[in-house]
């Protein structure tokens, strides 16, 4: 393994990233929206929810199961409120974050480099297939893993700063969030590179790798409206198994796209 | 480099053929013929980038396919376009490049000032490459292609699109690695550049080899005999094409197409008449003879002009295209095909 390209691999991509505008707003605006906006308006949440007719989460609570009622024993309405929020219902949204960075810039590295023509210029160089692959995953996997990670330390600050004066105290973050950000959040986001850099690989342009490889978004969406409609209820162990699923889902993404993975037929395809 | 039975086939079609190719050190060897040709999945194959259906290649002694990246390492390649990232400088796209190319981590940084140095980019280096002209994006892959200070280039249509001024600066540095002792394959379309350039051609169709030997040698492969134009003025009612077709060993004699201003033959007018003639001669004792029959009937010669067939007809006769744009310096094989034709 060369890790000297490797790294040489992820410096240029990232800095081609960076001068993106296409490719830096949403890896800018959805993390700030997700982990800024939505924690300051859930904050509001116990306000809004005593206006007449708006007493759907009260609703929601007392459709989920008893054992889940529990976690919320000891704690006044507005509190049940932000905790529901905060804590339970934008928890698989969180999971959206490394899987967008992950995807946007897998899907840029991959099949934008075979767009923009550059691809052929680094086939061209002394680094074995595994040299190419494990750069442009780094490339994708490394900013989703500092978006996410450094996403879940912003929440944590505004969603306790935003809440304090519902909660009173420092309620976040809870040990299912210690889950959620280190285990479930990585796996995820190597879900989204396995994906596209499969999708890459038969495509030739950005838009068509990012839409493609968008449709893994799925498995998240199915977390939010499972928790919504009380089908399935996040702790700590389901999390922890949700990641083990994600991951061994990034495991046969990742080990097929690795076998497949050849140079000439990435230059043969484009 | 060296090359036997090489084929490439993409589904039913071979782009590379069965080729048969060499390269020496120091040579520079150009690969000839139209799109699709075979010449840029040659190259491709030589890298160790493609893997070839059949056949073998050795690349300084090394199979490209099973030592692709040792290879690599001593080959650098100028892709058809740039390839070079609009979103980086062009000083930060080369640094890239020589990490991956695997120059020593303390050298990169002087390595990389030569080269933008070298090709008249240092100005430019810290500007990100889209705001380079198209000169300037040629210019920055061919130094990316000379980082690791490579043995044998692939210089696929290095100058396409360039102006003469761009091209020409891109020759003179084709010339200048050909000096340092580099081997070269050219891959272009540029007919006057590669017999400018080149030790040795290949003409390609359809993934085969259908010419190969020194652009001098095929050009006098091409037709037998000598072109000769001739020019002058002889006194009225002398047919000069007349006597130049009696002059033994001459044949194919005809007004001069591009710009000739007669045979000389007579039409009742007074005073020497003007002639631009050419024709084909069987040797220089045949001009000899000419330039003595046509002074003896009192012709005052101008010029007497030997043209020799360039690479651009030898291209054009084995591809049996254009000929009635080349008529000039048709070779005979041709020019009895468009009599024919008319």
């Amino acid at each position: 393994m060369n890790l000297r390209a490797v790294r040489a691999i992820v410096r240029k991509d990232l800095a081609a990233v960076v001068q993106s505008k296409a490719v830096l707003i949403p890896l800018i605006v959805v993390p700030l929206v997700f982990l800024l906006v939505l924690p300051v308006v859930a904050s509001f949440a116990p306000q809004l929810a005593n206006v007449p007719g708006s007493s759907d989460l009260g609703a929601l609570l007392e459709r989920m199961p008893a054992s889940f009622q529990e976690r919320f024993a000891g704690l006044d309405e507005a509190q049940t409120i932000v905790t529901l929020l905060l804590v339970y219902l934008f928890a698989p949204m969180y999971l959206i974050i490394p899987l967008m960075v992950a995807s946007v810039i897998a899907a840029d590295t991959f099949a934008g480099e075979k767009e923009r023509r550059t691809l052929e210029a680094l086939l061209f160089t002394p680094t074995t297939d595994g040299d190419l692959l494990l750069g442009k995953l780094a490339s994708g996997f490394l900013p989703a893993l500092a978006i996410a990670w450094g996403g879940f330390a912003l929440y944590a600050v505004v969603a306790n700063a935003a809440a304090w004066r519902v909660m009173g105290a420092l309620f976040f973050p809870t040990p299912m969030w210690w889950v959620l950000a280190l285990w479930v959040a990585p796996a995820v986001a190597a879900v989204g590179l396995g994906a596209t850099v499969l999708v890459s690989a038969r495509v030739n342009t950005f838009q068509e790798a990012y839409q493609i490889g968008g449709v893994v978004v799925l498995p998240i969406l199915v977390l939010v409206v499972g928790q919504a409609t009380g089908v399935l209820v996040l702790s700590t162990p389901v999390v922890a198994g949700v990641g083990a699923f994600f991951w061994a889902v990034a495991a046969g993404l990742l080990t097929y796209g690795a076998r497949t993975f050849r140079r000439g037929e990435v230059l043969a395809r484009s | 480099m060296r090359t036997h039975a090489l084929t490439r086939a993409f589904g039913t079609n071979r782009a590379v053929d069965a080729l048969d190719l060499h390269v020496e050190v120091g040579e520079i060897v150009g690969l000839l013929g139209h799109n699709g040709a075979g010449k840029t999945t040659t190259v491709r194959l030589l890298a160790g980038v493609l893997t070839p259906t059949s056949g073998s290649a050795r690349v300084f002694g090394l199979d490209p396919v099973a030592d692709g990246v040792a290879v690599r390492r001593r080959v650098g390649v100028s892709t058809e376009t740039p390839a070079v990232d609009d979103r980086l400088t062009g000083r930060f796209g080369l640094e890239t490049y020589a990490e991956l190319q695997g120059v020593a981590p303390e050298r990169v940084r002087a390595r990389v000032a030569d080269l933008l140095d070298a090709f008249d980019l240092s100005e430019a280096a810290d500007r990100r490459v889209a705001t380079y002209s198209k000169g300037m994006r040629q210019r920055l892959a061919l130094a990316r292609a000379l980082l690791h200070d490579p043995e044998l280039l692939f210089l696929d249509e290095p100058t396409a699109g360039l102006d003469p001024v761009a091209a020409r600066a891109v020759v003179d540095r084709v010339r200048v690695l050909r000096g340092e002792g580099r081997s070269v394959v050219l891959c272009t379309h540029d007919l006057v550049q590669a017999q400018a350039l080149c030790d040795r051609v290949v003409v390609l169709e359809h993934g085969r080899v259908v010419a190969a030997g020194a652009p001098a040698a095929l050009a006098a492969d091409l037709g037998a005999g000598l072109r000769v134009r001739v020019v002058g003025a002889a006194p009225a009612g002398v047919d000069v094409a007349a006597r130049l077709t009696a002059v033994s060993g001459w044949r194919d004699v005809a007004a001069d197409a591009t710009g000739g201003t007669g045979t000389g033959a007579g039409d009742g007018a007074t005073g020497p008449r003007p002639f631009a003639l050419e024709g084909v001669a069987r040797d220089a004792d045949a001009v000899a003879d000419a330039v003595a029959a046509l002074v003896a009937v009192g012709a005052r010669l101008h010029a007497v002009e030997r043209d020799l067939p360039t690479l651009e007809d030898v291209y054009f006769a084995l591809h049996g295209k254009h000929a009635g744009e080349r008529s000039r310096f048709a070779p005979p094989a041709r020019a009895a095909a468009e009599e024919e034709a008319s």
